[in-house]
């Protein structure tokens, strides 16, 4: 009785959550949702955020296709400002995707405001500027990042997204420069926890991480 | 049950094949003309259906609506492509996408011909932020003095101020936010150059012409120093600083909605410490001691406004002794008290869509209490009968007061039309009390009107053209002027650039040498520059070449009239020529961030009391400078180092034989070189959500004590000649500095020096 009534309210959870969305839109979503766990390259992260980005642009009301587009355009900056020395500044090759990215997040915190998830891709978009100029914009963008970052955790500490973006934080940056591959494996971990439990709202809420969690944590083995 | 499955898969089969064949694919490929575009996101606009094109340009994608609608196609950098199409259901479209390149603020050229720009968006590796300006060895923290390591300024050690393409200091004229400063540095003593008044990190941009620059800026022939003051601090912050030659701390407050912020600082400097140490050439009865004090507000008065408040005050004294070169056992006295009071106020503002505003007002009230006069051996004032003109009182009260007024209008893409006025008002009183109690009181008031209008227009992103010009009108000399001024830039690839500049420039005759001499019929000062550049810039590496030539006319000429230099005519005339390389790389060798920059000149001028034309005693053939820096990450270690060097510059004893000035000596001094280093300890740098930051410094100016000349001065009969050297030969500072309340390490390496 007790599962039934579970699994009812699970149904009625969901339908609620779902009735706002037509389900053309949940199932064009849930095509382009699932292709971001395999996408690893700027390109592909480029095309997804084109193909997000034509679906929010067609239903001009729903949040998760600008967050998903805004998500892809970060993911795909970052991967094109990685790697070079602080010295550098890619800024003419990353902003063009932070400035994208930017205006999608925009529009999706238009129609869903105090969202822990719309911070987070906020943390990163903060970071891919920094990424562009390190040597000239940490003053500006370091503590940004860091404000976007604390705001995601206090709307919602759950997030295991937000322990993901720390991790990284401490993962990638150099030891010197307050890196810790050790507090980061704590972070990885506490992440890997809050997903156990994580259920995201519906097929198509964010869900993204697993995979990358369980990948760099693969690598302290 | 199994049937009714059956069937409905059945049912699914047929719907599934029906939306099949009821698509149509649509292709093709994507170019600018020229090239194939990746990465182009097309779309059938109101529905979900597109795709991204590939690594070879090309896309297909299939859709199963039928009739009309509209194909989009946009790329970052071009301009949005829209096609109608018909969709039937069935086949294949085939449409190749030509898309067009969009004239941005990014991709244009940039009008560049005789200017160094940074700000902090546009092409931050071609010049000099806040952090290069502290960071830069020789520099000593000072604005100008980094400026000094680009090329086109001299190496002028014995007086502040840049010296620009053969160009007197008082021919650049700086700015902050559009209005003009009248009392940049701090006063100045005979023979020692002083400090700018303002730390490198009040300024986000900095332009630095060195030429041909634009028709919003006037009365400065050869150079324009624009700079631009930050607006709201990240967070609020407390800062705190100690140092061989003082104290110093700060606090910024930002409000919590983010748009205002308020805050102050004060800094009390006082050199005896360091002169108890580092032994100078002069004997101080009164050490330099400052108090220098400001006090600020900035308010986002809109979405893109900005209103911006600068208040600065510092009262500052010294009073030294030389030995005479005049008399064998007497000294010479030299005293300077000083009260400089600076206020600007400005205001930036979107109007409407296509306009914008700009307005600022800056007053200045500066007040110097000079004492000159000899002393004995036993340190007694004395004036000795030969040598009495030596003795005087200075008192010089001066009241700036500058207004700016411009709008903009956004033209077509990126080109803009900007017009507005300028007005600067000065009012400068002398009294002039000699030996004997004798008191002579001068006072000069003085207006100058401009107006001026400026276009910038972008025909594609390779080719755009400045045209502008000032209409100046003076009411010292009664004169109004009209000023061209034109330049040309053209992108040759990506990358390289060529740009061409031409500009009148003129500049009231300066004050000190007016009222002229027997109501003499003065004019404008005029110079005319032509400039041509080559420059190609990468987010890593800039090079850049430039060859100028300069002419001079109506430089005004002085006469001496009741023992006072005084303008006669403007019947001096000049010109200067060279080129000028620079050379900046910060990828090649790992951390190491170095540039390295070289000038050629070749000047004469005939003017002040010069008999004739000739290589003035300000202007070196040859100056260079190399500048490294280096981050050594796991010591949290910054070694900056800096090499300038000057070719040995002219020197000359003028003298007045009763009728007519001649050349009594010349000849030219040794090369100038300077080696200067810096450390930097930040042991906090990194540490995650540290409140409090710390920076120690070392920095050692001419590290290796060699022996630099920089002219030399004659006695009063002119028998004998002295060489003029830098107060002491080297010069170490040490200093501590603490920020509260951020991580931020550039508050605190502010006011390093």
């Amino acid at each position: 009785m007790k599962k039934t009534i579970l699994i009812l309210s699970a149904i009625f959870v969901a339908s609620f959550s779902f009735a706002q969305m037509p389900d053309k839109f949940v199932k064009a979503m849930e095509s382009k949702v699932a292709e971001i766990d395999t996408t690893h390259t700027a390109q592909g992260f480029t095309d997804l955020a084109n193909a997000f980005e034509r679906i929010a642009d067609a239903e001009k009301n729903q949040w998760l296709a600008y967050y998903y587009a805004a998500y892809c355009n970060a993911s795909a900056g970052s991967l094109i400002g990685t790697g070079g020395d602080m010295m550098t500044s890619k800024a003419d090759k990353t902003d063009p995707y932070a400035d994208k990215a930017d205006k999608q997040i925009g529009k999706a915190e238009e129609l869903m405001k105090n969202n822990s998830e719309i911070y987070v891709v906020k943390k990163m978009i903060a970071t891919l500027r920094l990424l562009g100029d390190p040597m000239n914009r940490y003053m500006t963008y370091g503590p940004e990042a860091q404000a976007m970052l604390d705001e995601a955790k206090k709307l919602n500490a759950e997030n295991p997204r937000v322990y993901i973006l720390e991790a990284q934080d401490k993962y990638f940056t150099p030891e010197q420069f307050g890196g810790n591959k050790e507090e980061a494996k704590v972070l990885f971990e506490k992440a890997q926890k809050l997903f156990e439990t994580f259920k995201p709202e519906t097929s198509i809420h964010p869900n993204w991480g697993r995979s990358q969690v369980a990948y760099l944590l693969s690598l302290y083995k | 049950m199994r049937p009714t499955i059956q069937i409905l898969v059945f049912i699914l089969l047929i719907c599934v094949s029906d939306l099949l064949s009821a698509q149509t694919t649509i292709a093709g490929k994507v170019t600018d003309k020229k090239n194939l575009l990746i990465g182009v996101s097309i779309t059938l606009k109101d529905t979900y259906d597109g795709a991204t094109s590939d690594s070879s340009g090309k896309f297909s994608f299939k859709t199963s609506e039928k009739g009309e609608f509209i194909l989009t196609a946009t790329s970052v950098g071009y301009r949005p492509f829209e096609q109608t199409i018909k969709l039937e259901g069935k086949g294949t479209l085939t449409i190749d996408i030509v898309l067009k390149e969009e004239v941005t603020e990014l991709s244009a050229v940039v009008l560049s011909a005789g200017t160094f720009e940074a700000s902090d968006k546009k092409r931050a590796a071609a010049v000099l932020t806040p952090i290069d300006i502290v960071t830069t060895a020789s520099a000593n923290g000072d604005v100008t003095g980094a400026l000094k390591t680009l090329p086109g300024a001299q190496q002028v050690g014995e007086q502040e101020g840049l010296f620009v393409r053969g160009g007197t200091a008082e021919e650049t004229k700086i700015f902050i936010d559009g209005t003009l400063v009248n009392n940049f540095f701090h006063s100045s003593s005979p023979n020692i150059a002083s400090y700018g008044r303002f730390s490198p990190f009040l300024f986000k941009g900095t332009v630095f012409s060195t030429g041909g620059y634009s028709a919003l800026y006037g009365q400065a022939l050869s150079s324009a120093l624009i700079l631009e003051s930050i607006d709201l601090p990240d967070r609020t912050s407390a800062s705190l600083g100690v140092s061989i030659i003082g104290v110093n701390g700060g606090y910024q407050s930002l409000s919590k909605n983010k748009k205002s912020s308020w805050g102050g600082a004060y800094s009390y400097t006082n050199l005896a410490p360091a002169f108890a140490i580092i032994k100078q050439k002069q004997d101080y009865s009164q050490v330099p001691v400052f108090h220098d004090g400001d006090v600020n507000f900035r308010i986002k008065t809109s979405a893109t406004g900005m209103l911006k408040y600068y208040g600065y005050f510092s009262k500052s004294r010294l009073d030294y002794t030389v030995n005479s070169i005049d008399s064998l056992g007497y000294l010479d006295r030299f005293g300077v008290s000083n009260f400089n009071t600076f206020h600007n106020l400005s205001w930036k503002e979107k109007l409407g869509k296509r306009w914008k505003m700009y307005a600022g007002i800056s007053y200045t009230l500066n007040q110097d209490d000079i004492i000159s006069g000899m002393q004995d051996a036993n340190k007694n004032d004395v004036v000795l009968d030969t040598l009495k003109l030596k003795t005087f009182d200075l008192d010089l009260t001066s009241n700036y007061f500058n207004g700016k007024l411009i709008f903009e209008r956004r033209l077509k893409g990126i080109s803009v039309i900007r017009f507005g006025g300028e007005y600067n008002f000065s009012d400068e009183r002398s009294g002039y009390t000699i030996y004997n109690g004798q008191k002579f009181d001068g006072r000069l008031k003085a207006t100058i009107k401009s107006v001026f209008t400026e276009s910038d227009i972008y025909l594609t992103n390779a080719l755009a053209a400045k045209i502008g010009g000032r209409v100046e009108q003076s009411s010292l000399i009664d004169k109004t002027n009209i000023a061209p001024r034109f330049s040309l830039a053209y992108k040759l690839s990506k990358q390289a650039q060529a740009s061409l500049a031409y500009g009148i420039f003129y500049q009231t005759p300066e004050s000190r040498y007016l009222p002229s001499a027997s109501a003499a019929n003065l004019v404008f000062m005029k110079a005319t520059h032509y400039i041509a550049q080559y420059m190609k810039v990468t987010s890593v590496r800039t090079f850049r070449a430039e060859i100028f030539y300069k002419k001079y006319d109506n430089l005004i000429k002085t006469g001496l009239v009741g023992g006072r230099d005084m303008a006669i005519n403007n019947n001096g005339f000049g010109d200067a020529k060279g080129f000028e390389l620079f050379w900046r790389d910060k990828k090649t060798i790992k951390n190491v961030d170095y540039w390295i920059s070289y000038s050629y000149l070749d000047t004469k001028r005939d003017f002040l009391n010069f008999p004739y034309a000739t290589n003035p005693n300000f202007a070196a053939n040859h100056t260079a400078s190399v500048v490294v820096k280096k981050f050594v990450q796991p010591w949290k270690m910054q070694f900056n180092g800096a090499y300038n060097y000057a070719s040995g510059r002219p020197y000359y004893n003028i003298r007045f034989d009763g009728s007519k000035y001649y050349f009594a000596d010349m000849g030219k001094v040794q090369d100038y070189h300077n080696f200067s280093v810096a450390f930097n300890y930040l042991p906090s740098i990194g540490k995650e959500n540290a409140k409090n930051f710390v920076v120690y410094v070392l920095s050692i100016s001419n590290a290796f004590g060699i022996k630099q000349v920089y002219g030399y001065q004659y006695s009063y009969n002119g028998s004998r000649k002295e060489q003029i050297v830098p107060p002491s030969r080297v010069f170490v500072y040490i200093g501590a500095f603490f920020s509260f309340g951020i991580d931020r390490s550039q508050q605190t390496v502010d006011r390093l020096f």
